[in-house]
C-alpha cells in the first residue's frame, strides 16, 4: 500500500490497518467530555468528544495499527466504524499521522 | 449572589453536543485575553477597557511570568494580549518570548506604535506569536475620527512593516460601527494588500463604548448589510464568534454561537482581576484576582459567579421567540452596559425586541456606572474630538428645522451676532 494514499481516500480497512500516532506538534488538554487537542504548527483546536476516542488516540503509537488499538482500547467491534470516521477527521487535520 | 447549595444542580450531560458541554464550562478556558497594561498611546472613543493610564498595581514581569507558568500548567495554549497598548510596557517583548517558550502561544492586540521595521522582522521569525492591529476606518477621516489623529498612518506602517518583513498572515482587526459598515469591502482590500485576514467584531457597549454606543452602533438596516456580507465572505473572515445575535437573520455564522462568557472564555486584566468575558470589565463579572485568590486555576475552577455562569441560563423574555435557540439573548455584556435585563433580549435584536425594550424603559432606563476607568484625567494630543464637520447648506438648511445657527464669523463673539430683529 503506497504511503501517499490520502487518509481522505483510504477505505476504513485500509485506515484501520495503518500505524498512527499522535502529531508531534499536537498537545492533548483533558476535559470533563474527553479532551481539546491543540495543534501548535496549524493553531488548530479539535475536541475529542469521547474518553474512549481519547485513550485510543494515545494508545495509536504503541500498536502496529489502528485495529490492534481499537481492540487494546475496549471499543465493541460494531463501533469501529464511527471511530475509523474520527480518526479520519484527526489525520486531516493533521492530529493524528501515519508512523 | 445566589449560594450555590441552594440551587438544583444539573448534571453535566454525558455525550451530546459540545455546545451542551460548553455550556457546562471547561477546565481551563480556551479563548483567554490578557489586558497587560491600561496604559495607551491612544484614547480611542469606544476603548472597552477605559484605557488611558497605566494602573500602579500592574503586576510585575515576574508576576507576568508566574501566570504563564500557570497558563502552562493548565495547557492554556494561547492567549490573546490587549491592553490598553501592550506594547507600551518595556517588558512586552521578553513576555511574548517567555510565552512562547512555556508552550503559549500569543495573539496579541496592537494599535500599531511599537511595530517598527526592525520589530517586524523579529516577529517574522518567531513561532506562535500572531499580530492583530486594530483599524476602525478603511479611510483615515473615519478611523481617525473615533481612533484619534495620526491612528490610521500608524496602523498602516505597521501593517506594510509587518508584510515587508515577511510576516505571514496578521490581522486587520475592525470594530463594526454606523460610520464603517459601507466600507466592508475595502477593508478587505487593505488586508489583502498586506497579506493579512480581515476580523471584524462587534461594538460593545462597554468602557468608553457605553458613551458613544448611542452615536456609533450599526443601525438595523446596517445589521443586514453586515450579515449578508459576513454569509458571503464565510470563512475567509474572522469575526471572533462576535455576531451570534444576527443569527436570526437565517443561517447561522461560522462560531460557536454561544456566550462563552465564564465557560470557555474570561478575561485578566492589568492588576490581576479575573473578568468573565473581555467586554465586562465591570464589578459586576468580577469573579475574582489571581493575586489574592490563589492563582488563576482557581478563580477559574471555584469562583461563585462563574459557577453561576456555567449553569443553564434562562431565556426570560427571549425564551419564546421561535428564534431563542439561534442567538440564545445574544451578548450579555451588551445588554448589561445598556441598562437592560440580562435574561432580556439584546439591544440589538435583529427582531427589534432590543429597540423595544430600550424605548420601553424609556425615562427609567440607568446604565450601569463604571466600576474602573483609566482614562486619562486631561486629553492627551490624541485624543479624538468627534465633532460633526457639516456643509454650510446643511447648517442653512437645518436652521428651518430649529438646529443650533452656525456663527456669523468665527471672531463674532456678540451672542446677538447676525441677529436681526424683525418688524
Amino acid at each position: 500500500m503506497p504511503a501517499t494514499v490520502p487518509s481522505a481516500e483510504m477505505t476504513e480497512t485500509e485506515l484501520l490497518d495503518r500505524a498512527w500516532e499522535l502529531s508531534s506538534s499536537v498537545a492533548l488538554r483533558p476535559e470533563p467530555f474527553g479532551a481539546l487537542a491543540y495543534h501548535f504548527g496549524n493553531r488548530r483546536l479539535t475536541f475529542l468528544k469521547r474518553p474512549e476516542l481519547v485513550t485510543l488516540v494515545r494508545a495509536l503509537a504503541e500498536h502496529p495499527d489502528a485495529r490492534s488499538a481499537l481492540a487494546a482500547t475496549g471499543v465493541p467491534e460494531q463501533q469501529w466504524g464511527g471511530y475509523a470516521a474520527a480518526l479520519r477527521g484527526l489525520a486531516a487535520a493533521d492530529m493524528i499521522r501515519l508512523r | 449572589m445566589t449560594i450555590l447549595e441552594d440551587r438544583p444542580v444539573r448534571a453535566r450531560p454525558e455525550g451530546g453536543t459540545l455546545l451542551e458541554q460548553f455550556e457546562f464550562g471547561l477546565d481551563a478556558p480556551i479563548c483567554l485575553t490578557w489586558e497587560l497594561t491600561y496604559a495607551c498611546n491612544l484614547e480611542c472613543a469606544h476603548c472597552l477597557s477605559s484605557s488611558g493610564r497605566r494602573d500602579p498595581r500592574e503586576l510585575s514581569t515576574e508576576q507576568c511570568e508566574a501566570v504563564i507558568d500557570e497558563l502552562q500548567r493548565m495547557q492554556v495554549f494561547y492567549v490573546n494580549i490587549g491592553g490598553g497598548e501592550p506594547t507600551v510596557r518595556p517588558d512586552f517583548w521578553h513576555l511574548v518570548e517567555y510565552a512562547v517558550a512555556h508552550d503559549v502561544g500569543v495573539k496579541f492586540s496592537t494599535n500599531g506604535v511599537r511595530l517598527t521595521p526592525e520589530r517586524a522582522a523579529w516577529l517574522a521569525a518567531t513561532d506562535y506569536v500572531d499580530v492583530q492591529i486594530s483599524l476602525d476606518g478603511a479611510t483615515a477621516e473615519v478611523n481617525d475620527h473615533v481612533r484619534g489623529p495620526g491612528s490610521y498612518d500608524t496602523a498602516i506602517a505597521a501593517l506594510r512593516n509587518l508584510h515587508e518583513a515577511g510576516f505571514r498572515d496578521a490581522k486587520l482587526s475592525v470594530v463594526c460601527t454606523r460610520q464603517n459598515i459601507g466600507q466592508l469591502d475595502e477593508f478587505k482590500a487593505i488586508a489583502d494588500q498586506y497579506g493579512a485576514t480581515l476580523r471584524l467584531t462587534r461594538l460593545r457597549p462597554s468602557g468608553r463604548g457605553a458613551d458613544v454606543w448611542d452615536e456609533l452602533h450599526p443601525l438595523p438596516e446596517q445589521q443586514r448589510v453586515l450579515y449578508d456580507w459576513l454569509v458571503a465572505h464565510g470563512e475567509g473572515v474572522l469575526t471572533g464568534d462576535s455576531f451570534f445575535h444576527l443569527a436570526p437573520f437565517g443561517e447561522k455564522l461560522p462560531g460557536l454561537n454561544l456566550c462563552g462568557a465564564g465557560r470557555v472564555v474570561c478575561l485578566i486584566d492589568p492588576i490581576g482581576d479575573v473578568y468573565a468575558c473581555p467586554f465586562a470589565i465591570h464589578d459586576e463579572f468580577l469573579a475574582g484576582n489571581l493575586l489574592t485568590d490563589g492563582g488563576f486555576q482557581r478563580v477559574w475552577q471555584n469562583s461563585e459567579l462563574f459557577a453561576e455562569l456555567r449553569e443553564p441560563q434562562t431565556g426570560g423574555a427571549c425564551s419564546s421567540c421561535q428564534f431563542f435557540d439561534s442567538c440564545r439573548g445574544g451578548c450579555m455584556a451588551a445588554k448589561f452596559f445598556t441598562g437592560l435585563p440580562l435574561d432580556g433580549p439584546d439591544p440589538e435584536c435583529v427582531q427589534g425586541f432590543g429597540e423595544q425594550a430600550l424605548e420601553g424603559l424609556g425615562d427609567q432606563r440607568r446604565l450601569p456606572a463604571s466600576s474602573q476607568d483609566h482614562s486619562r484625567l486631561v486629553p492627551g494630543r490624541n485624543e479624538p474630538v468627534m465633532l460633526q464637520l457639516r456643509r454650510r447648506e446643511e447648517i442653512e438648511a437645518g436652521l428651518t428645522s430649529g438646529q443650533a445657527a452656525p456663527p456669523v464669523s468665527a471672531c463674532a463673539e456678540s451672542p446677538l451676532a447676525g441677529f436681526t430683529p424683525s418688524a
